[in-house]
């Protein structure tokens, strides 16, 4: 139940990917071999267009999230960049080291975007500024309200970029109504392979490539195309596309998990309960105990789950997320997090539930004491 | 004739998967879907050691060491980041790159990039062979020089630069050595350390492995200290951040497994195609000749001009045979090559040239198919009829 790090990848996905690496083709090729490349990788960018109700051509493909993140931040040309406290390693890191000064604007306790600090930090920064909030964020599932952000900071003359890895799939996206400048993707958190993704750009954004070379993706990122992994996330953008109603039934489930936990237990916190929030997603903090014994817990219990974002999970670190959220270091060291598929049951949630408990029993001394 | 068309000829722009390296791939497709950097449970367990296991088959077939090997997402990724992170590692004290006219676009557009940022930047010609002179470059590294980088094998031309050379050189005179080895690595033996390499790029899709991952080879010494071209989560000792594909990097480790195992197989292989295309072509098409040293060069590669005859007409006419009038990158770019023009042929010659790439799987009868359609379609553009029709 660790959704928010990979999600497996479909079976659709594995025949696609496995067809598409059997057949031989370089998509800059003219030759037959190379054009059906073309055509393959063509199909794959409507449908992942289609997924945020974006422009096909207006969609660059690259190597994940990661890559999408860093490109736009250091190519976006801007004189300052305006970020949200809570934003994913990668968006922190590639601003604070493009060159431009960085204004990190500060979350209330539900995790939300503080408007007052953001106009705030708006007038101050250098124009034109890139603003660039998350729109769901991946340790507590938040979203943030993209659309109002933008429009204010239109206001401002800035440019924004959202990171949509965890809201692609999860939630019914459109590009234009965002508002937004520059969207950006990852295939393998929505079933698709990992190793690619892709940055959604509006036609009049500027975007200076990170990856110089053959002048692949319209000159936006050079490199051969990733073919197969490429067709692996059209497939998966297509897919996810339909599913994204059945999501509210995760969500029910994901609620009935933190009602029966917060029925029992007085001390414990849910990051963000009172900000809208990806239905797959549940923080809790459970004081007193250190997010890597919940996380063994869960583990000899058979259930996969995570002590905070993958990427930083080899790290002895605590949540920069919930540290802005106002959580004091200690809580946010004993912060566990629970990601849900689409294929989970209320057998799920009851096993859940009672593993949570169990634990929860158990170290009564330790959260008292 | 056996041979059904299409014919692939195109091993330069990508190789088909080898059926071992999806076999190896599969299972981090499909049941070992984890996150290789959850250190949390054992669905990420498993990732990692995937990625562990490949390290090590990519780091033997050059004699490196496993911590020197940082996965990406392919060629152009590894040469954009030594390029531009080494140029602004030593913009101060050692600002001048030198490498050369005939290099892959991205080393050229990487270049460019790290001159606009205010590196010194020296674009050496080269031989009518195609190949450096060793004196020219010594020549041309002065104390501002930080790093020579030199492809290991042309991608459109084939020739091999004198690796070694070029690294006892720079080495010599206390300057980094890049090789971009795109089409080099698995195809034919390279050593960092008696070659004196400090960086290499490699990329699986050129052999035999998947698109969409490739690796960079750092030595370990402080003077190859880079800075990242992605930041995040850290992965890959901080060096490249991004969730890794354990797939695809399974896939680049199966091929250089492989390629480790019959390196000299498949060169025995392509020596053989290659002689019978160029004797063919000379029999049946007379007046082509080799483009590029006809010795220093990879099997696989045989780039031909056949003067006087239009390419591109000459591409249409041999449409059942996929092969290419220049790099895949630049296909959607009309215009000659300026690596053939760089080894001096007219504007017109470099029009009239085709690349044949031959490959693990090319047959006798794929080359014979060949010889066959282009000596037909060279006499239909001459307006007589093949010499084989006169017989």
């Amino acid at each position: 139940m660790d959704y928010n790090a990979t999600a497996p990848i479909r079976p659709t996905v594995v025949q696609a990917v496995a067809e598409a690496m059997s057949v031989v083709g370089n998509p800059s090729s003219v030759h037959t071999a190379g054009r059906s490349a073309r055509a393959q990788v063509e199909a794959a960018r409507q449908n992942v267009a289609a997924l945020v109700g974006g422009r096909t051509r207006d969609v660059t493909f690259c190597s994940g999230g990661t890559e999408a993140s860093n490109a736009v931040l250091r190519g976006c040309g801007a004189a300052s960049i305006v970020i949200a406290a809570t934003e994913h390693d990668c968006g922190l890191a590639a601003a604070a080291l493009s060159g431009v000064p960085v204004y990190t604007v500060n979350v209330d306790a539900n995790g939300l975007l503080d408007l007052g600090d953001f106009e705030a930090k708006l007038a101050t920064a250098e124009k034109p500024a890139l603003v660039s909030v998350m729109l769901v964020n991946n340790e507590t599932g938040v979203i943030q309200p993209v659309q109002q952000i933008a429009e204010i900071a239109k206001q401002h003359g800035a440019r924004v970029h959202t990171d949509a890895v965890q809201a692609a799939g999860k939630l019914m996206l459109d590009f234009n109504e965002l508002r937004v400048d520059y969207l950006t993707l990852s295939a393998h958190k929505l079933g698709g392979p990992q190793g690619v993704g892709a940055i959604v750009t509006a036609p009049t954004a500027p975007l200076k490539p990170l990856v110089a070379g053959g002048g692949q993706e319209l000159g936006r990122r050079s490199g051969t195309e990733n073919v197969a992994g490429v067709v692996g996330f059209g497939v998966a953008a297509l897919e996810a596309l339909t599913e994204i109603a059945a999501y509210q039934r995760v969500a029910d489930l994901r609620d009935a998990f933190e009602h029966a936990i917060t029925d029992c237990a007085r001390d414990i916190q849910i990051a963000g309960q009172g900000a809208p929030r990806s239905p797959t997603t549940t923080c809790v903090v459970m004081p007193g105990v250190r997010g890597e014994t919940q996380v063994m817990h869960f583990d000899l219990n058979g259930i996969c789950v995570s002590s905070g974002s993958a990427c930083s999970s080899g790290k002895v670190k605590v949540s920069h997320v919930l540290s802005a959220m106002g959580v004091s270091e200690e809580d946010a060291a004993c912060s566990l997090r629970i990601s849900l598929g689409l294929n989970a049951t209320k057998d799920d949630v009851k096993r859940l539930v009672d593993t949570w408990t169990s634990l929860y029993t158990r170290t009564a001394g330790k959260r008292t004491g | 004739m056996t041979t059904k068309a299409p014919v692939y000829m195109d091993y330069q722009a990508t190789t088909p998967l080898d059926e071992r390296v999806l076999a190896a791939m599969m299972p981090y497709l499909t049941t070992k879907f984890g996150n290789p950097h959850s250190a949390d449970h054992s669905f990420g367990w498993e990732g990692e050691a995937a990625l562990d296991v490949a390290r090590e088959q990519v780091a033997d077939l050059i004699g490196a060491s496993n911590n020197e090997i940082t996965f990406l997402s392919g060629a152009t990724e590894a040469n954009n980041m030594v390029i531009k992170g080494v140029m602004e590692v030593w913009r101060h004290k050692k600002p001048h790159l030198i490498t050369v006219a005939t290099e892959h676009k991205c080393v050229l557009e990487a270049a460019a990039a790290a001159h606009r940022a205010g590196a010194k930047l020296t674009v050496m010609g080269v031989c009518p062979d195609g190949l450096i002179d060793l004196n020219a470059l010594s020549d041309a590294i002065s104390d501002e020089t930080a790093m020579v980088s030199v492809m290991a094998v042309n991608n459109e031309i084939g020739v091999i630069q004198p690796i070694a050379e070029i690294g006892a050189l720079c080495r010599e005179r206390g300057v980094l050595f890049h090789t971009d080895a795109a089409q080099a690595y698995g195809k034919i033996p390279l050593d960092v350390a008696a070659m004196n390499i400090d960086f290499m790029s490699i990329s699986a899709h050129k052999l035999y492995g998947p698109k969409g991952v490739g690796a960079l080879y750092r030595r370990n010494v402080r003077a190859t200290s880079l800075p990242p071209l992605m930041h995040g989560g850290g992965q890959e000792h901080g060096l490249r951040s991004g969730t890794q594909s354990p797939a695809l990097v399974a896939g680049l480790g199966a091929a250089a497994a492989l390629a480790s195992e019959q390196m000299d197989e498949d060169h025995t292989h392509l020596r053989s195609l290659s002689d019978r295309l160029v004797e063919g072509l000379h029999a049946k098409a007379a007046g082509c000749f080799l483009n590029g040293s006809a010795t220093q060069r990879f099997a696989g590669n045989v780039n031909i001009c056949f003067p006087g005859l239009d390419g591109s007409r000459l591409l249409a006419d041999i449409r059942g045979l996929a092969v290419s009038s220049g790099a895949a990158c630049a296909s959607a770019v009309s215009g000659p090559s300026y690596v053939l023009e760089a080894i001096g042929l007219s504007v017109r010659e470099a029009a009239s040239s085709l690349r044949f790439g031959l490959g693990r799987y090319s047959t006798n009868s794929d080359v014979d198919y060949a010889i066959e359609v282009v000596a037909k379609a060279v006499a239909n553009q001459r307006g007589c009829k093949p010499r084989e029709a006169t017989v």
